[in-house]
């Protein structure tokens, strides 16, 4: 159960393989990876600025919040800040359970606050300019979908 | 004395992250930046712009020691 910010790029295999090792009493993993996407070449950069210690403890709140809900065994968060490319991966999620529901249904989930309500700021440089993004309606909707379920 | 962090389109605006103000508390604090960059005290006035102090969120006015941190932080985008 660990949340790891950093500038470095990382392999998402290798950190499946890590995550999966010695385990007895998990029936299922999912993972989840995200790349920064290229727009159709209207975006040369994106760059996540995070706050440390404050972004890293609000993700770790959130999935040990989404771990008691979903009932999950282990969760590993990765997620890059600084300046990354088109292609490369932004964000690893896995999540351990006994049974593959919990497992791919806690995935979802933390993506869906990953990324609308995680404490990081975003910016596109593009062709024409720089410019902060903010969540779009699109991922407020899927993050408010955990809302309905919960009430 | 406290360290004043921005981030995002805050720091942009201000052209800094990351500075020591002398101030006694957050109300002080907005007031002195406001005096010295009337643009930036606007956009900390915004209903979108939260506070931390000392990596918590914070409403209202605080008290603020020499080793208080408190950031600025724009809406936020999400990963």
């Amino acid at each position: 159960m660990s949340v790891t910010l950093q500038t470095d790029a990382f392999d998402p295999g290798a950190l499946l393989s890590a995550f999966c090792r010695g385990r007895q009493e998990t029936g299922g993993i999912c993972s989840f990876t995200g790349l920064a996407r290229a727009e159709a070449g209207q975006t040369r950069l994106l760059t996540l600025e995070a706050y440390p210690g404050f972004t890293d403890a609000a993700i770790a709140a959130m999935a040990l919040e989404a771990a008691g809900r979903f009932g999950l065994q282990d969760w590993r968060i990765v997620h890059r800040v600084g300046p990354i490319s088109p292609g490369e991966a932004i964000v690893f999620v896995a999540t351990a359970a006994a049974h593959r529901r919990a497992a791919f249904e806690a995935c979802d989930h933390l993506m869906d606050w990953l990324k609308s309500r995680a404490p990081f700021w975003k910016q596109e440089q593009g062709l024409d300019g720089n410019r902060w993004i903010e969540p779009t309606a699109r991922d407020l909707a899927d993050a408010a979908r955990w809302d309905e379920a919960a009430g | 004395m406290a360290r004043v962090l921005l981030f995002g389109r805050l720091a942009d605006l201000a052209g800094w992250r990351e500075r020591q103000v002398e101030a006694e508390s957050l109300v002080a604090l907005r007031a002195d930046l406001s005096k010295a960059d009337p643009d930036l005290g606007e956009a900390l006035r915004g209903p979108s712009v939260q506070v931390a102090l000392d990596k918590v969120l914070v409403r209202g006015d605080r008290t603020l020691t020499p080793d208080s941190e408190v950031a600025f932080l724009p809406p936020m985008s999400g990963g």
